[in-house]
C-alpha cells in the first residue's frame, strides 16, 4: 500500500516555493505541510490554514488578569482587612481605585502575555526536550519543504513538482 | 513583486548575502572559538563582579550602615543605580516592540541583542531594592500571599508595590518575548550542530521547534500581540518607577512631568547602551553587514529625539524653581542652588554628557560615524548615572530644615556594588554573544530581499 508514502519536494526560494504551492492546490493535491526557515508571507493563506485564534485567547486571558487584580486589591486593601494608610482610609473599592490602576494593568499585561505564549507552544507542541520534526535540517537554514501524500499518482505528482521549480524532490515512507 | 522597496532607501544587508550566508555568519561566533580578546573581557567582568558580590556579601553581613547613608539621605547610590540599570532596560523592548508595531525593518539586525541588554540590565536593577531592604531573605514580603501576621497585606496604595508588579512583568514579559523569538533561530543551530553535546543543548533550547506553516502563523500574531502588550507595558514601567519620586511630597522629586521626562531618559540612555554594546559587538562577532551605519545612524536620531525631551524636561524643572521664587526650591536638583552648590560638578556633569555632547549628533558625518557615536554613546551613558545622582542626592542632602543638612559621599562598599552590577552584566552579555545567536536571523531572512544590498542592485542598477 502506498497510502503512508509522502513527496517531500524541497525549494530554495521562498517567492518560488508560494508560487508552488498554489499551483499543487490548483492541481488538487492535498499539502500535508510546509516545514519553513521563515515566515512566508502569504503561505498560510495559500495552502488554506484558517486564521490563527491567538489574539482572541490573548485578549479573554487579558480580561481574566483585569478581574484578578481588581478581586485583589478589593481582598486585600478594603474586603479584608481596611486600614487608614497616611491618611487616605479604604472605605471602598471605587474611591481607591486610582492608586489601584497601576496594578490593574500589570496584571492585565501579565496574564495577557504569558498565558497567549502558553498557550501557543501548547498548540504547536513546542516545550522543552520535544524533539524536532522537521523531516530536513536544511528547512532551518535555506530550504523550504512541503510534504505531499501519495496515493498512487507518484510519477504525476514528482512532474508537476519538478515543474513548480523543487531543487530536490525525494519520496519517503512516513511512519 | 512582492519584495519591492523604494530605491532611495538605504540597503540594511551588505554584501552579497544568499539565505545561506545568513546563516552562517550568524552560526560562525557560536561555533568557532572564543579569542584572546573575549577572554580578556571576560575575566575583567568575572574580576569586577566577584568583587561586587564580595561588597554585596559584607552590606548583607553587617547591615547597610556600610553604605555612605545618614537618616537624610535614606537612598542614593543604589537607588540611583536601580534607575540607571531600568532605564537602560527600555531599549530592548522599544525596538522589539514599538518598532514592530511601526514595521520598522532596521531593528531586526539589533533586537536580539537590545532585549539581551533590556533583561542582564534588569536583573541588576532588581538586585539594589533587594539589597536595600537590609534583610533580602524576607523579600518575598512585597508579595500578596496569605501569611501568619494576621491577614496583614502589602499596601497597594504604595509606589514601590507598582514598582515590585511592573518590574517583574516586565521582566518576565520580555523575557518570553525574547525566548519566542529564538526558537527559530536555535533551531537553526540546532540542526546544523555536529558535537553531540551542542546538539543535545540547542534541541533543549529551541523546544523542538520544526518550523511548520502553522506555527509560523501563530508565531507572527503573537509576536504582533506581544508586541502590542509590550508597547503600554515598556511605557508603563519608568512612568511607574518615577512615580516613587513624584508621588512624594518633597520639592524636587513632588513634579507631574516626572512619567514622561522619566521615559524619554530611559530610551535615551536605553539606545545609547545598545550603541556601546553593538558598537564592540559587531566588530568582535563580524557582523558588519548587519549591522551597518544606517542602523548606527537611525539609533542616533532616536537618542536626539530622546535626548531633545529630556533636555526640555530640565529646562522647564529650571524654569519652574526660579520661578516659583520659593527659597526652598532654590535647592533642588535642577536650580541655580544646585548649580552653584556643593554639587555643582555634579550638576554640570549632568549637563554636559546630557545635553551639551548629544548635540553633536545633530551633525550627520558625526551621527553616521561608528567612532563617534561609541564615544556620545559612553557620555550619555555617563550623563544619565549624573540625572538620577542629581534628582536623588542633590534634592536630600538638603531637607526642610537647614540644621539636618548633610552631604552624600558614597563608600567604597557603594561604589563596589555598582562596579559589580557593570561587571555581571557584562559577564552575562560575553555568554549571550558566545552561546546565542545574537541576530534574529529567521527575521533578517525576511528583509533579505527587499533591503539586502544584491537584491536592491539587481532590481534598481538600471536607474542608476
Amino acid at each position: 500500500m502506498s497510502s503512508n508514502k509522502v513527496v517531500h519536494a524541497l525549494y530554495n526560494d521562498d517567492e518560488v516555493v508560494l508560487e508552488a504551492v498554489k499551483k499543487v492546490k490548483a492541481a488538487n493535491h492535498h499539502i500535508e505541510e510546509v516545514f519553513c526557515p521563515f515566515p512566508v508571507h502569504g503561505l498560510d493563506k495559500a495552502m488554506g490554514l484558517a486564521p490563527t485564534r491567538m489574539a482572541i485567547t490573548s485578549f479573554l486571558y487579558g480580561i481574566t488578569g483585569l478581574s484578578i487584580a481588581i478581586w485583589l486589591t478589593w481582598y486585600t486593601m478594603i474586603g479584608n482587612w481596611p486600614q487608614d494608610i497616611g491618611g487616605k482610609p479604604s472605605f471602598s473599592w471605587a474611591e481607591n481605585m486610582p492608586a489601584f490602576v497601576p496594578i490593574m494593568f500589570e496584571l492585565t499585561v501579565f496574564f495577557a502575555a504569558h498565558l497567549m505564549v502558553i498557550t501557543f507552544y501548547m498548540r504547536s507542541r513546542i516545550w522543552p526536550f520535544k524533539k524536532a520534526e522537521n523531516p530536513d535540517p536544511r528547512t532551518t537554514d535555506d530550504h523550504f519543504l512541503m510534504e505531499v501524500p501519495v496515493h498512487g499518482n507518484e510519477e504525476e505528482l514528482t512532474n508537476l513538482l519538478k515543474e513548480t521549480g523543487a531543487v530536490e524532490i525525494n519520496i519517503v515512507d512516513k511512519h | 513583486m512582492s519584495h519591492y522597496e523604494a530605491p532611495i532607501r538605504e540597503p540594511l544587508v551588505l554584501g552579497d548575502k544568499s539565505y545561506h550566508d545568513i546563516t552562517e555568519d550568524i552560526a560562525r561566533p557560536i561555533e568557532g572559538k572564543a579569542n584572546r580578546n573575549w577572554y580578556i573581557a571576560f575575566g575583567i567582568s568575572l574580576a569586577a563582579m566577584l568583587w561586587g558580590f564580595g561588597c554585596i556579601f559584607y552590606t548583607i553581613g553587617t547591615g547597610i550602615g556600610v553604605w555612605g547613608l545618614s537618616k537624610n539621605i535614606g537612598w542614593a547610590w543604589d537607588i540611583t543605580n536601580f534607575v540607571w540599570w531600568v532605564g537602560i532596560g527600555h531599549a530592548g523592548t522599544l525596538i522589539s516592540a514599538v518598532l514592530l508595531l511601526f514595521r520598522q525593518k532596521w531593528r531586526m539586525a539589533i533586537n536580539r541583542s537590545a532585549e539581551a541588554m533590556t533583561i542582564f540590565a534588569v536583573f541588576q536593577a532588581g538586585l539594589f531594592p533587594i539589597i536595600h531592604m537590609g534583610r533580602p531573605w524576607n523579600g518575598y514580603w512585597v508579595l500578596p500571599i496569605p501569611n501568619q501576621f494576621g491577614s496583614l497585606w502589602v499596601n497597594f496604595n504604595s509606589p514601590l508595590l507598582w514598582d515590585v508588579f511592573a518590574i517583574s512583568t516586565y521582566l518576565s514579559v520580555s523575557l518570553v518575548f525574547w525566548w519566542t523569538g529564538l526558537l527559530p533561530d536555535f533551531a537553526m543551530i540546532r540542526d546544523r550542530a555536529i558535537k553531540p553535546f551542542q546538539k543535545k543543548i540547542y534541541s533543549l533550547l529551541s523546544f523542538g521547534w520544526s518550523g511548520r506553516a502553522k506555527d509560523w502563523q501563530r508565531f507572527e500574531e503573537v509576536s504582533l500581540v506581544l508586541a502590542g502588550l509590550a508597547t503600554p507595558l515598556v511605557l508603563s514601567v519608568h512612568t511607574i518607577v518615577s512615580m516613587d519620586f513624584a508621588t512624594s511630597i518633597n520639592p524636587g522629586w513632588h513634579s507631574t512631568i516626572f512619567p514622561p521626562y522619566f521615559v524619554a531618559g530611559a530610551i535615551f540612555s536605553g539606545f545609547a547602551m545598545v550603541q556601546t554594546l553593538l558598537g564592540i559587538m559587531r566588530k568582535v562577532t563580524n557582523l558588519e553587514a548587519y549591522i551597518t551605519r544606517l542602523h548606527v545612524e537611525y539609533m542616533n536620531i532616536v537618542i536626539i529625539l530622546t535626548g531633545g525631551i529630556v533636555a526640555v524636561a530640565y529646562a522647564s524643572e529650571f524654569f519652574i524653581a526660579w520661578y516659583t521664587g520659593s527659597p526652598y526650591e532654590n535647592y533642588t536638583y535642577m536650580s541655580v542652588g544646585a548649580a552653584t552648590g556643593p554639587y555643582g560638578w555634579a550638576f554640570w556633569s549632568l549637563i554636559l554628557f546630557n545635553i551639551a555632547i548629544p548635540q553633536l549628533l545633530w551633525i550627520k558625518k558625526i551621527r553616521r560615524s561608528f567612532i563617534w557615536s561609541f564615544i556620545i554613546s559612553i557620555a550619555i551613558n555617563i550623563g544619565m548615572w549624573f540625572e538620577r545622582f542629581d534628582i536623588i542626592a542633590i534634592v536630600l542632602s538638603k531637607g526642610h530644615l537647614p540644621s539636618t543638612w548633610w552631604r552624600f559621599e558614597p563608600t567604597f562598599i557603594d561604589v563596589g556594588i555598582f562596579i559589580g552590577t557593570i561587571g555581571f552584566f557584562f559577564v552575562l552579555f560575553l555568554l549571550y554573544a558566545r552561546t546565542f545567536p545574537v541576530i534574529a536571523q529567521a527575521e533578517v531572512k525576511t528583509i533579505l530581499k527587499s533591503s539586502g544590498e544584491n537584491y536592491k542592485k539587481l532590481r534598481d542598477g538600471n536607474h542608476e
